[in-house]
């Protein structure tokens, strides 16, 4: 993406855009890669000390020009002070939540479990069953579609009876699952519980 | 229009005689693109429509969006374009308090358009009701927000109350987001 172009390239192209008036030639933008927005926007996020070091990293002129101490100074613009207190108060206070949640996040991450299920659907044939890929910030489909690839077998998400979502891998591959999870998505041993479920369910579906 | 995530049903390919009339509309609606079109949207190029929740349509190329629409409404630049190419569209500017609000998707209100920092085209350019305008702020380089004009800008300098600007698309909503994954 752009965000590879130097970030002396991107001023030089604005200067020239801005010279030209009508200029045809597209102008380079440079985009944070921690939050997604131009860094000169990182400041009204939430992870400004990560878009601070990444720009620092990455782009150290663009970062020397937008957190110089004079660009500091020039920041407030228009404002009133008391807007301006107001506002810094506000993202300070964003910021905080972020942090927290962040925090929360990896908590959560540490503490959640995948299943790993293996169903009986007849006598000697089985399903296997993966939930719980969303705490670690899986999409469903696609590590679906990985499967099926992997392992050349019907592989779909499923609606369980609680309502969220699952794989449903046809065939008995819980061992094979479990070593790609962890292979592929680097997720820990720990963090992954295989069960068997033998008993076959009434009624069935 | 995109607070939330975007949750596409796939895409599909857009018929070459459609694809025709959007480059047509586009041309139409930003005649300072014009100029550059064959860039922003390469005549052989296939362009492939991405059908988004309340209708709203997304004009991708190359898996990136490049304009949306809703229903039949005006064509809407996506803002990487509007990066690229600044000087093609019509451009207001606000004060640098209104951009954290803007950032948090609210609709843009007249006193945020009008106050020192804010930029208004001058009145023998004055941009009509429902134009698609691109939002840049104060002391910023790029914009922040694609919208459409709820009043004329002659009106938002004269009435300066109430909402001037409709957010449809603003920096890190969902569908920036969607494009940066």
């Amino acid at each position: 993406m752009e965000a590879e172009s130097s970030a002396a390239g991107a001023a030089a192209g604005a200067q020239a855009a801005a010279g030209e008036g009508g200029s045809t030639v597209p102008k380079d933008v440079v985009y944070c890669g921690v939050c997604s927005l131009p860094p000169e926007y990182c400041e009204f996020g939430a992870t400004v000390k990560k878009c601070t070091d990444w720009l620092a990293a990455n782009h150290p002129s663009l970062h020397q020009k937008l957190y110089s101490s004079e660009a500091l100074e020039n920041k407030m613009g228009t404002m009133t002070l008391e807007a301006h207190q107001k506002a810094e108060k506000d993202l300070a206070k964003k910021q905080q939540k972020e942090e927290l949640r962040q925090e929360r996040e990896a908590a959560k991450k540490k503490s959640s479990v995948i299943t790993i299920k293996r169903v009986e659907r007849t006598k000697r044939k089985y399903v296997t069953v993966v939930s719980g890929i969303e705490a670690f910030e899986l999409v469903y489909k696609t590590v679906a579609k990985d499967f099926g690839k992997k392992f050349a077998c019907g592989s779909s998400v499923t609606k369980s009876a609680a309502g969220t979502e699952e794989i449903t891998v046809q065939g008995d591959l819980s061992d094979e699952i479990l070593e790609e999870l962890m292979e592929k998505y680097g997720i820990d041993d720990d963090n992954i519980r295989q069960v068997e479920e033998s008993k076959k369910k009434g009624g069935g579906g | 229009m995109f607070k939330k995530p975007v949750s596409s049903s796939g895409k599909t390919k857009i018929k070459s005689s459609v694809q025709r009339n959007i480059r047509q509309k586009i041309c139409e609606q930003f005649p300072l693109l014009e100029p550059v079109i064959e860039d922003v949207l390469p005549k052989k190029a296939q362009l492939d429509l991405i059908k988004a929740p309340e209708k709203i349509s997304l004009y991708a190329l190359d898996n990136q969006v490049l304009f949306f629409q809703h229903h039949n409404d005006a064509i809407m630049p996506h803002l990487r374009v509007v990066h690229k190419y600044p000087e093609c569209f019509p451009t207001v500017q606000v004060d640098r308090g209104a951009i954290r609000f803007i950032l948090g998707g609210a609709q843009l209100m007249c006193p945020g358009l009008t106050s020192p920092g804010a930029k208004l085209p001058p009145s023998e350019g004055n941009l009509p009701e429902g134009t698609v305008v691109a939002i840049n702020a104060e002391g910023k380089e790029h914009a922040c927000m694609v919208g459409v004009l709820k009043m004329s800008t002659e009106d938002i300098k004269t009435l300066n109350k109430g909402n001037g600007v409709e957010n449809c698309h603003y920096l890190g909503d969902g569908l920036w987001k969607m494009d940066s994954e």
